[in-house]
């Protein structure tokens, strides 16, 4: 299947304030593509959860999103810190951000959960000192 | 009601106002921005207290009707900048969360 959209963007960890610049791009260019609205929101919604993780916690990252007539998917690599255990993580509620980014509103530990609720696969790879691998896809009607 | 109505009978303080005649259909309260992320709707109030850059992109990724800002919530120019760059309807009031709310319910219930 070939592709119809690929957008690729380096995502800033230095810069909290400019987090979800690249999700609402998807977002917007998934729109000129006359994607249903609430596939929009769900990939909209997983990506900026990663897009805020990978500032965070990762000192930034890559993320692509890849679009073809059946399936919209995600990836997003860092080379943070890697996270140590991957269930606690995916718990609702556990986090490790610290006090300053829970006082702008996140933190609440909703991150990890919200992307695997919103999308119809999450695979997530990570290694300590090395990195995290996150592929997330959402499967269009067809 | 559109936003704009729904502005009056509030008396809402407009930050900015892009798109007035957006039709509202009900009503979110909440200021972790991850929950709100995952659970707030489209055509939504949503009523807040926060005001970092943050909650500019929150209200276009759930494309909700306005944002109301509680408490005489002060964003920063640059927050307001934002909304207008992305069409969201930023008001704010000096009613709390639980008013406003109150107020949206009240006036959106049959």
């Amino acid at each position: 299947m070939s592709e119809a959209l690929h957008l690729h963007f380096d995502v800033d960890g230095e810069n909290f304030t400019s987090a979800g610049e690249a999700s609402v791009q998807v977002k917007k260019a998934l729109r000129q593509m006359g994607c249903p609205p609430e596939i929009i929101r769900r990939v909209s919604i997983a990506m900026y959860e990663g897009e805020i993780n990978m500032v965070i916690h990762a000192g930034g990252g890559k993320a692509d999103v890849y679009m073809d007539s059946r399936t919209i998917r995600i990836l997003l690599a860092d080379t943070g810190p890697g996270i140590a255990d991957i269930a606690l993580a995916m718990q609702e509620g556990y986090s490790t951000a610290p006090d300053n980014i829970r006082s702008l509103g996140f933190g609440a530990g909703m991150g990890l959960p919200n992307m695997k609720r919103y999308t119809d696969r999450m695979d997530l790879q990570s290694t300590v000192g090395k990195g995290t691998t996150i592929t997330m896809e959402i499967d269009l009607p067809q | 009601m559109t936003v704009n109505e729904l502005a009056t009978a509030l008396a809402l303080t407009p930050l900015c106002a892009p798109e007035p005649d957006r039709p509202v259909t009900g009503g979110y309260c909440g200021d972790l921005l991850s929950w709100v992320m995952g659970r707030a709707k489209s055509g939504q109030a949503w009523v807040t207290i926060m005001t970092n850059i943050n909650v500019a992109a929150v209200a276009a990724l759930t494309d909700v009707a306005c944002v109301i800002l509680a408490e005489d919530s002060k964003p920063e120019e640059s927050v307001v900048e934002k909304a207008k760059e992305e069409g969201i309807n930023l008001f704010t009031s000096p009613q709390d969360s639980f008013s406003l709310c109150a107020g949206v319910d009240r006036l959106l219930r049959p």
